[in-house]
């Protein structure tokens, strides 16, 4: 199996250099093991443990904290739909179900095929633009159900 | 934009890609830091910036030279300066313009601001879905450093400051700063208890100054221009001009650069933001962010400054402006706050990690019609452990929710009486009725 270290050994080890404090790494290095895995895995999670020289249950403990962090694999596109106050009162909530609808899968499910996971999100600040989504972390704005259909469609 | 909106920190800015550092000090980009590396000691510095009254942007509206003042003169410690980037309050999205569209305006202040308190690190702790935004920073610190505007020996002075951008992983209360220090640590947010406050005792317990982006993007043009300039603006305890993000029901939501006092918030809602939706009117408007108590449609004409806001029973905070018109449900809307809050709270305090939860749930209940009469009592109880917590997460629910509750009171009793049993349907004595099964 590689390692964070074999796979971006040199990425680690700046991380690590650069900061004053080893645990001081562990938000860092948990973002390279999600990017070189594609999600936190416990084995994932073991890595960061050994890199930072805290218990894996301390990371895990920092991992799930916050909620940007994958502790199971997600679909190819991470959909992540906001319905804060101001996307809330400009229609997020049609978008929620028209989403939930077209996918066939509730928030937090993958759908079978494994292409899209749906989530939705608190506000992504980007409220001027409401009501907004990220997929795989781009922005979207100004939605619409005709503008989220086509947003679709135009994924390969 | 027009160019009342426009004074200082938008001034000139292309919105369509991130200003280089070329285009930046064609502008005058980093003469105000070689003008205090060269020439001011950080008591210069700090006084400078005290005289501008520049407050703190991310919401607190505290002095930022005064915040300096409280770091230790004298320590062993290393200093630390950390620009707030997690810009999360609901209804706030001014930070990002900044750093999207001028990143080179926030390094050159968080340098300015390092060297006033003597610290040789900068960390830039950027909220974790402002992926984009976090690379356009990075690369600008990087162009800085091989201009030689940060990092060793800066301008060729003694003075040497490295600048990391540190992301964080979606977690509202890593805005505020102790919890914000305790994850820059690699630890979950947890805020941490204050007194000992981050300028004695933050980041790896040493002398820390935590500031807003917007706070430091102003230092560059206090710095070149003079604090004389910079307090020119503005009213005589509202300094210098704020960001605005107006979102919600207005017709041209946006972020705008206002001179604090000289505008009427109805003004910004009209004439910056194009007004309320078509055939809707106002019904209330949040004037700085999900946390504030909400103004009521007749509160409209008050100039928009901290003293003005707070006199009409709210706060400036963030400056993020949520228009809500005559559609909007009170309870529903009060419901979606408390959800949001609860989601947030970090849990180590029983007053917000339960009071959150008891909200959304007495909210869910008269919302859907299983009021119960005493439920605007229980939550007025509820709100009594309101300053109970290590910060001001619960706090921040309860201010907005109170204020609904006050101003609307009618939707919620509404709302409850529908969740009441009807005593009259039982009829006059006299004539009763088997309810037995057969």
């Amino acid at each position: 199996m590689p390692t964070i270290a074999d796979a971006a050994a040199e990425k680690a080890r700046t991380i690590l250099d650069r900061l004053p404090d080893r645990q001081s790494a562990s938000i860092p290095l948990l973002y390279l093991a999600w990017k070189t895995y594609g999600w936190l895995s416990p084995e994932a999670l073991e890595e960061v443990a050994a890199l930072t020289g805290l218990s894996s249950a301390t990371v895990e403990g920092i991992a799930g904290f916050y909620t940007m962090f994958p502790l199971r694999p997600r679909g190819k596109y991470h959909i992540e739909i906001c319905d804060n106050i101001s996307c809330y009162i400009n229609g997020a909530p049609d978008l929620r179900d028209h989403l939930r609808k077209k996918l066939g899968v509730d928030f937090g499910q993958t759908t079978s095929d494994g292409r899209f996971t749906l989530d939705h999100v608190e506000c992504l600040g980007n409220c001027c633009e409401a009501p907004c989504m990220q997929i795989n972390g781009k922005e979207y704005g100004k939605l619409t159900v005709r503008k989220i259909d086509e947003i679709l469609e135009s994924l390969d | 934009m027009a160019a009342s909106e426009t004074l200082l920190l938008l001034k000139d800015l292309d919105l369509t890609g991130p200003r280089n550092l070329e285009a930046y000090r064609r502008i005058g980009g980093y003469e105000g830091l070689s003008k205090c590396l060269r020439g001011l000691t950080p008591d210069h510095v700090i006084d400078e910036v005290k005289k501008s009254g520049v407050r703190g942007r991310g919401g607190a509206g505290f002095p930022a030279g005064v915040k300096w003042g409280f770091v230790p003169k004298t320590t062993p410690n290393p200093k630390y300066l950390v620009c707030n980037a997690d810009e999360g309050e609901p209804g706030t999205c001014k930070d990002r313009v900044l750093m999207q569209y001028d990143p080179h305006s926030v390094i050159e202040g968080c340098l300015i601001a390092a060297y006033a308190i003597a610290a040789h690190h900068v960390f830039i702790y950027i909220r974790g879905e402002f992926w984009g935004i976090a690379e356009i920073l990075e690369h600008a610190v990087q162009e800085a450093c091989r201009a030689n505007l940060a990092g060793k020996n800066i301008l060729g002075t003694e003075y040497s400051c490295d600048v990391i951008v540190y992301r964080g992983a979606g977690a509202y209360v890593c805005g505020e700063e102790s919890g914000l220090l305790t994850s820059l640590e690699g630890k979950r947010g947890n805020p941490r208890n204050k007194p000992p406050f981050p300028a004695v005792e933050g980041l790896y317990r040493a002398p820390t100054v935590v500031n807003n982006v917007e706070t430091l993007a102003c230092l560059p043009s206090i710095m070149r221009n003079g604090a004389a300039w910079y307090a020119s603006l503005g009213t005589e305890k509202s300094r210098g001009t704020k960001l605005v993000a107006v979102s919600g029901h207005v017709q041209k939501p946006g972020v705008f650069e206002i001179e604090l006092g000289k505008i009427t918030l109805r003004e910004i809602i009209d004439n910056l933001a194009g007004g309320v939706r078509q055939g809707h009117s106002i019904k209330a408007v949040i004037p700085g962010g999900s946390s504030m108590p909400v103004l009521l449609a007749d509160q409209m004409d008050i100039p928009f400054d901290y003293e003005s806001v707070a006199a009409a029973g709210s706060m400036l905070g963030s400056g993020a402006i949520v228009v809500l018109d005559d559609t909007v449900d009170m309870v529903d809307f009060a419901l979606r706050l408390a959800k949001f809050y609860a989601h947030e709270s970090c849990g180590q305090c029983t007053p917000c990690r339960e009071g959150t939860k008891w909200l959304v749930e007495i909210l869910k209940a008269i919302h859907e019609g299983r009021g119960h009469p005493d439920d605007l009592e229980t939550i007025q109880e509820l709100f009594e452990t309101e300053l109970t917590s290590i910060c001001l997460l619960w706090s921040a629910v309860v201010m907005p929710v109170r204020a609904l509750i006050e101003k609307f009171g009618e939707e919620f009793r509404a709302a409850i009486a529908r969740g009441t049993p009807d005593l009259s349907r039982m009829g006059q004595p006299g004539h009763p009725v088997s309810v037995l099964a057969e």
